[in-house]
């Protein structure tokens, strides 16, 4: 069948300056760039990747949209047109990558931080010390001391088992086979030189990544990939993952085309095989059972880790955090539909679950109002774009926020949503050798870092303007934000008053 | 040197850090007297050691258990063999839901009946292939999910009118093989899968998996091969390959 989908990107070669050195040609993993007597695009494979045009030494190349016009309709979209195009032609499901990218409103632009003058002194970062050292886990209900017989005061609370952060933001998981190993390296790399965490998702790790057992999270999943009693314990921390925010209630699918040599040897099933995680754990049918698993992944530590369990942010999430909180979780992670992934129907991620925002918020205060908040960390995920955003989650409740888009873009990533046909140019969504080359863990791992230690510097600021010295100080103070352009119920619902209040 | 305990009234985070500790001073032989329901016995042990289990134990009985022999002269509960790499479990009895469930390695042999989704999401992994023998019947959903190892329900005791598993059967298999000693209806069956007379490897491998199963149970392994066998395998490694559009 012809396709009648017209291509979405035009791509422009300046023929004066271009002198054929056909780096373009080399660099395009889409098969947009041939060469005939000079270059000539396939404006119908550019994806929009910019590999062509970063590597380009005369800058000889743009990508343009395509303005082709369509007949005006507000309803009817060039691109809703070409998706029914594209499954006309086809007969299957939309596949796509990375986060929402609809222009649904995002709530962290309408709230604004707080910040002292006169009446209360602000503080100098630069000279003054500011505390964003968070750990993660379990805090006791209360401590209890008692004196030794030299007269000292010892703590004799037993404290259960936290895990130590620098800074509050953590790599989100993404699985070795959705990304590659060198995106793994760095961010395993990163996490180590931050002080933080990166996250295996759900496929095992790599015997490459056995040094940084600190600053890593292993996932069990639905479908068990590469779990073991060693994976488990080859962690600072342990997630169970129920859900992810690009696709609430749906399963993962790594197609056998990615799963090499390489990677069955750490997801452990056989080369050129479909790795299907199913949509729910089979073993977990209810909160009692959520129990169950993370008690028999306790048992399986010798409870020397916090289990964590991540969720989508969905309709019912507070209610739902509360149960994951009383099954024994020690930490909660939200992740909102604004969140990304490698591969979702793109009807799942641009329709389902709701802002991390309001997530967040009610969660925070589910868990406050019914006495149990110090039981767990809450992290929070689902599209952290900036410092800006990450110091509004700590204030509206959460512990620490998890970055996975935001990771990548420092790796190189052009979010061209390509990420599910594995064909990634920058090295990240691959497991093509010739492609996973490109990516540098060393280089990678130094943008990550410098990424961190940047929005670290920039949360001092925040810190330093409200007046506090500690990331402590800020964690649910909610006085601290206030809401614009926003509706006395989504304020009611966010616990923030809108701007112009005072006190 | 056995180490036995006595579980009477035992909490089962006492029982199993008792069991760790024990396997990490080499003990290598465990008898649990007076189980009753304790979960997560032999939950992530790493050392070929043996442990009999006199009583029912709890749930996720061997869970991401890797090297232990197991025996437990009762039934057993919910979840036997969840996530296991490798050991041998013999039940004395009949056992419960999801049992083996993403089981990687490693046998389990059931004298009795196992209940729904039994070796659901089991896998295999070069010369890991696990394999479960149920000597009764099985519940609905019998080896979902499936993408490896083997499966063998043999229906033994069971009276005419007792079907010898229950619906959806490999609904959603895509790897492994089940064998089912009788008939099955074919509504029964999951669309996933195909019915074939087992061959000349197959029955081979029945052989030696059954002659092991018929020593633990003292059963005839003659008889048991008497009545023939069919067996199930996948219509396709990926059932859900043509459902997308790139």
């Amino acid at each position: 069948m012809m396709s009648q989908i017209p291509p979405e990107f035009i791509v422009k070669i300046d023929y004066d300056t271009c002198r054929r050195c056909r780096r373009c040609v080399m660099n395009c993993s889409f098969g947009c760039m041939q060469f005939k007597d000079r270059v000539v695009p396939d404006h119908k494979k550019c994806v929009a990747c910019h590999r062509c045009v970063t590597f380009c030494p005369e800058s000889a190349i743009s990508i343009t949209k395509n303005e082709l016009t369509y007949k005006d309709s507000a309803n009817w979209l060039p691109e809703t047109r070409q998706n029914i195009l594209k499954q006309a032609e086809t007969g299957g499901i939309l596949l796509t990558g990375m986060g929402n990218p609809r222009p649904y409103q995002i709530l962290w632009d309408h709230m604004l931080i707080d910040a002292c003058q006169v009446t209360n002194p602000s503080i100098d970062p630069l000279r003054e010390p500011m505390e964003l050292r968070t750990f993660l886990g379990r805090k006791p209900n209360r401590l209890e001391f008692t004196r030794d017989g030299n007269d000292e005061i010892e703590l004799s609370t037993e404290l259960q088992p936290q895990v130590k952060l620098d800074v509050p933001i953590v790599f989100a998981a993404m699985s070795y086979g959705a990304i590659s190993l060198n995106a793994h390296r760095a961010l395993a790399m990163a996490a180590k030189n931050s002080g933080t965490l990166m996250n295996t998702g759900e496929g095992g790790i790599h015997k490459d990544l056995n040094s940084y057992t600190d600053n890593i999270v292993v996932q069990v999943a639905s479908g068990r990939f590469g779990v073991t009693s060693e994976y488990l314990n080859s962690s600072a921390m342990v997630e169970i993952k129920i859900g992810q925010g690009a696709k609430p209630g749906i399963g993962g699918h790594l197609p056998g085309e990615k799963v090499g040599e390489d990677i069955s040897k750490t997801r452990m099933i056989p080369v050129g095989t479909d790795a299907l995680s199913p949509a729910p754990h089979h073993d977990i049918y209810s909160i009692e059972d959520l129990s169950q698993l993370i008690y028999a992944i306790k048992e399986a530590t010798d409870y020397t880790k916090p289990v964590s369990v991540k969720i989508s942010a969905v309709h019912n999430v507070a209610a739902i955090a509360s149960g994951i909180v009383r099954a024994g979780a020690d930490a909660v992670t939200i992740d909102g539909f604004r969140g990304g992934t490698g591969a979702s129907p793109m009807v799942i991620r641009d329709n389902v679950g709701i802002p991390i925002e309001l997530a967040l918020a009610a969660v925070d205060q589910r868990l406050r109002d019914e006495g149990i908040r110090n039981n767990a960390s809450i992290l929070c995920a689902g599209s952290i774009r900036n410092s800006g955003d990450v110091a509004k989650a700590i204030a509206l409740g959460a512990d620490a926020v998890v970055i996975g888009t935001a990771a990548l873009v420092a790796m190189g990533c052009r979010v061209c949503q390509k990420c599910y046909t594995g064909n990634c140019a920058w090295g990240i969504a691959t497991q093509k050798p010739e492609l996973v080359r490109r990516l540098d863990p060393q280089v990678g791992a130094e943008r990550l870092s410098n990424l961190v230690t940047a929005w670290g510097y920039e949360l001092q600021e925040i810190l330093g303007s409200l007046g506090v010295n500690s990331i402590e100080s800020l964690r649910g103070s909610r006085e601290r934000l206030r809401g614009i352009d926003l509706d006395e119920q989504t304020l009611k619902l966010l616990g923030i008053k809108p701007a112009g209040i005072g006190q | 040197m056995v180490m036995k305990i006595d579980c009477k009234r035992m909490y089962y985070r006492k029982l199993n850090s008792m069991i760790r500790d024990a396997v990490k001073e080499g003990e290598t032989e465990f008898i649990l007297d007076n189980v009753n329901g304790q979960r997560y016995i032999g939950n992530g042990i790493n050392k070929k050691v043996s442990i009999t289990i006199n009583g029912v134990p709890g749930n996720d009985l061997a869970m991401f258990m890797n090297g232990p022999d197991l025996v437990i002269n009762a039934n057993a509960q919910d979840g036997v063999a969840n996530t296991m790499n490798a050991g041998e479990i013999i039940i004395h009895g009949s056992a419960g839901d999801v049992l083996g469930y993403g089981m990687r390695g490693g046998k389990m042999y059931i004298k009795g009946n196992v209940g729904y989704r039994t070796g659901i999401h089991m896998k295999q992994y070069k010369k890991q292939i696990p394999v479960i023998i149920a000597g009764g019947t099985a519940g609905d959903f019998f080896g979902e999910y499936m993408a490896g190892g083997v499966l063998v329900l043999l229906g033994l005791d069971r009276d005419e009118n007792t079907p010898i598993a229950g619906n959806y059967l490999g609904t959603g298999m895509h790897g492994g093989v089940i064998y089912i000693r009788g008939e099955v209806e074919e509504y029964t069956l999951g669309k996933e899968v195909s019915v074939l007379d087992p061959d000349a490897k197959d029955e081979k491998l029945l052989k030696k998996h059954l002659s092991e199963y018929c020593k633990h149970f003292g059963l005839d392994l003659d008889e048991l091969l008497s009545k023939p066998f069919i067996k199930l395998i996948p219509v396709s490694s990926r059932p859900y390959g043509n459902m997308y559009a790139y």
